[in-house]
C-alpha cells in the first residue's frame, strides 16, 4: 500500500527541471531525521514509557494493581460520567449543528464563537465556575445543604464539569459539514412531504454520520480523561469521587508507580483507540475533511 | 412540529430568511438553552463574583509577588513552547506533506496523540521520561541538565500538549502552496534557501501564525500535564491554574475567581486574536491570489 506513493513520488521527482538529487536527498532525510527526533523524545519515548512502568512488576503485578477495588470504582465512575455526558452533548451537537447549518440567523457567528468557548478556557476555570456557583461558599452553597443535596464533590459536579469542557467537540465537527451539505435535499424531502423528523433521519444523518461518529469518539475520549476541571469539582474522595484521571494522580502520589502507569495505560490504550476510529473515519469519510 | 416551525418562523421571520425547513425554534431554543445552562451562566458567575469583590482586595490578589512569578512561568514557559511548536511543527508538516518514507501514515496518525491522551497521563509520563533516573533524564543529567521539576519541564509538557496544533494547520496550507512556482523559481536559478524564504514562507506563515496562537492559548490554561512534571514550587515552579486550585482548596473562593476572572479575559483576548490573525491570513491569500 505504501509502495505506491513511493514510485509516484519519485516520478514527479524526476520531471522536475534541474533537479539536484543528491542535495535533495540529504535535505529530505535531514529534515525527517530532526522531525522524527523531536517526536520521538518528546511523544513516542513517554507513550513507550507508560506501558515498560505498568509492566515493571511484570504481567502478574499489572493485572493485580488494575484489580483493586479502588481501580474499579474509578473506572466505573468514569463510565458512568461518560454515560451522561456524551449522548446530552451529543444531542446539543446535533440541535446546534441543524440550526447553524440550516438556517440564516442574526447572531449566528456569536453563537459559532460562544460555542467555542470552552475550548479556549482553561479547564481548572471549568471546574472554577461551578464551585463558586454549588461549593459551600457558593451562590447556591448554603441552599443546597440545607436540602441535604450535594453537587460540589459528588457524581452531579463531575459531570457538569466534564459536560463544560467536552461541549464543542460534537458541535464543532458538525456544524461545518452541514455548512456544506447544503440545503436542497432537505428541502426537496420537506416539499415531498417528509415530516421533520424524518428528513433529519433519513436525509441529514447518513450524510453527516462519519463526522459525528469522529465527534462522540472524541467527546468521549476527552470526557474520560478530563482531569484539570474535574480535579477541581471532585474533591478526591478515594474510591468515591475519583474517575480515572484522578486515580492516576492518587496512586502516582502515594508512589504506587506501577499502579498509576497501569490505570494510566487503559486510558493510553483508548486515546489509541480513538486515534485508530479517527484514521477509519477520514479514510470511509474520503480523505482529511 | 413542522407547526411549530411555522408559527415560530412567522414570530421572528425578521431575524432570518425565510426557508421550508422545520426545526428552526426548537434548536435554537435547545442551543441557546443548553449553552446557557452549561457555559455562559456559570462564567457570568465566576465573572459577577470577582466583580463583586472589593475594588483593593481584587487587585492584591491579582499583584501578589506569589501570582506575578505565576505568570511570568505561566505566560513565557507558553510563549517558547508555542515557539518551539512553530519551528519543529513546520519541520513534521513538511516531512508529512512532502516526502515519502515508511511509518509516514502511522507518524501522520499519532500527530493527534496528545488530543486524545489525558492530559494526566502525559504529564506522568514526561516526567518518567525525564526525571534523573529516567530514559532522557539521565542521559541530560550527566551534562548537568535537569528538566523534571524545574522551569524546563514546563516548557517540554506544554511543547507536547502544543504540538498537534501548528502541524495541523501547516499541513493543508503547505499541501496548497503551488508546486509550478517553485519549479518556475528554481528554473530561474533560485537556491533551496531563496524558494523556502520567498515562496513557500510567505504562503504559509498566516498557517504558522495560526498554529502558533492556538499553541500558545491551549497552553496558558494547560494544568493536568504540568502539575506533575513541575514540582509546584511557589515562586518557582507555579502555574497560575495551579494557583487557582490552592486557592480554591484554603477555600479563598474570592482569590481563585480573581485569578479565574484574569485568566479569562486573557482567554477572550487570545481567541480575538486567533480570530485576527485568521483574517489577516485569508486576506492575504486574496490578495495574493488577485
Amino acid at each position: 500500500m505504501a509502495a505506491k506513493p513511493i514510485i509516484a513520488v519519485g516520478e514527479e521527482r524526476a520531471r522536475r527541471p534541474g533537479h539536484d538529487a543528491l542535495g535533495g536527498m540529504i535535505v529530505k532525510w535531514s529534515v525527517i531525521a530532526v522531525s522524527l527526533t523531536f517526536l520521538a523524545m518528546l511523544l513516542f519515548a513517554p507513550l513507550a514509557v507508560v506501558f515498560t512502568q505498568a509492566l515493571d512488576h511484570g504481567l502478574r503485578g499489572y493485572l493485580e494493581a488494575l484489580a483493586q477495588d479502588d481501580a474499579w470504582s474509578a473506572i466505573k465512575l468514569t463510565l458512568i460520567t461518560a454515560a451522561i455526558v456524551v449522548p446530552l452533548n451529543t444531542v446539543f451537537g446535533l440541535a446546534a449543528a441543524w440550526a447553524i447549518g440550516k438556517f440564516e440567523f442574526r447572531g449566528k457567528s456569536i453563537l459559532i464563537t460562544l460555542i467555542d468557548l470552552p475550548f479556549a478556557v482553561s479547564p481548572v476555570i471549568s471546574g472554577l465556575v461551578y464551585v463558586l456557583l454549588f461549593g459551600l461558599q457558593g451562590w447556591f452553597g448554603s441552599w443546597l445543604q440545607e436540602h441535604d443535596i450535594s453537587i460540589i464533590f459528588a457524581l452531579p459536579g463531575i459531570v457538569l464539569a466534564t459536560m463544560f469542557v467536552t461541549f464543542p467537540y460534537v458541535a464543532r465537527e458538525l456544524i461545518p459539514l452541514m455548512q456544506q451539505a447544503g440545503n436542497s435535499e432537505e428541502e426537496a424531502a420537506i416539499t415531498l412531504g417528509a415530516s421533520g423528523w424524518l428528513t433529519f433521519f433519513r436525509v441529514t444523518l447518513p450524510k453527516v454520520r462519519w463526522g459525528l461518529i469522529y465527534g462522540i469518539i472524541l467527546c468521549n475520549a476527552r470526557a474520560m480523561g478530563e482531569f484539570g476541571a474535574v480535579s477541581v469539582v471532585s474533591g478526591h474522595i478515594r474510591g468515591l469521587t475519583t474517575t480515572m484521571p484522578l486515580h492516576v494522580e492518587i496512586l502516582y502520589n502515594e508512589y504506587d508507580f506501577v499502579g498509576a502507569f497501569a490505570v494510566a495505560s487503559i486510558l493510553t490504550l483508548l486515546a489509541v483507540a480513538t486515534l485508530i476510529v479517527k484514521s477509519l473515519v477520514e479514510w470511509r469519510g474520503g480523505g482529511r475533511r | 412540529m413542522s407547526a411549530e416551525g411555522a408559527v415560530v418562523s412567522a414570530r421572528t421571520g425578521r431575524l432570518r430568511q425565510p426557508s421550508v425547513i422545520p426545526g428552526f425554534g426548537l434548536t435554537v431554543g435547545f442551543t441557546t438553552f443548553f449553552l446557557s445552562a452549561i457555559v455562559l451562566l456559570p462564567l457570568a458567575a465566576l465573572v459577577l463574583r470577582a466583580m463583586g469583590m472589593e475594588w483593593h482586595r481584587f487587585w492584591e490578589t491579582l499583584l501578589d509577588p506569589r501570582a506575578i512569578a505565576s505568570y511570568r512561568l505561566t505566560f513565557g514557559a507558553s510563549l517558547i513552547a508555542a515557539g518551539i511548536n512553530a519551528v519543529f511543527g513546520f519541520l513534521i508538516a513538511w516531512s508529512l506533506v512532502r516526502y515519502e518514507f515508511p511509518g509516514r501514515r502511522i507518524i501522520d496518525a499519532l500527530i493527534d496523540m496528545p488530543f486524545a491522551l489525558p492530559t494526566a497521563v502525559s504529564g506522568i509520563a514526561l516526567t518518567a521520561v525525564l526525571a534523573d533516573n529516567g530514559w532522557i533524564g539521565s542521559w541530560l543529567a550527566q551534562y548537568g541538565i535537569r528538566v523534571a521539576y524545574t522551569p524546563l519541564g514546563v516548557i517540554v509538557a506544554l511543547t507536547l500538549i502544543g504540538m498537534p496544533f501548528v502541524v495541523r494547520t501547516v499541513q493543508p496550507a503547505l499541501a496548497e502552496v503551488e508546486r509550478d512556482l517553485e519549479d518556475v523559481a528554481e528554473t530561474l536559478g533560485a537556491g533551496g534557501f531563496y524558494r523556502l524564504r520567498h515562496i513557500i514562507l510567505p504562503a504559509v506563515l498566516p498557517a504558522i501564525l495560526t498554529g502558533f496562537t492556538l499553541a500558545f492559548a491551549r497552553a496558558v490554561g494547560e494544568y493536568g500535564s504540568v502539575i506533575f512534571i513541575s514540582g509546584n514550587l511557589p515562586m518557582r515552579t507555579e502555574i497560575t491554574p495551579l494557583l487557582i486550585v490552592v486557592k480554591l482548596e484554603q477555600f479563598d473562593y474570592a482569590g481563585a475567581a480573581a485569578l479565574g476572572f484574569a485568566m479569562l479575559v486573557i482567554a477572550f483576548v487570545m481567541l480575538f486574536v486567533i480570530n485576527l490573525v485568521q483574517v489577516w491570513g485569508r486576506r492575504r491569500y486574496v490578495v495574493a491570489h488577485r
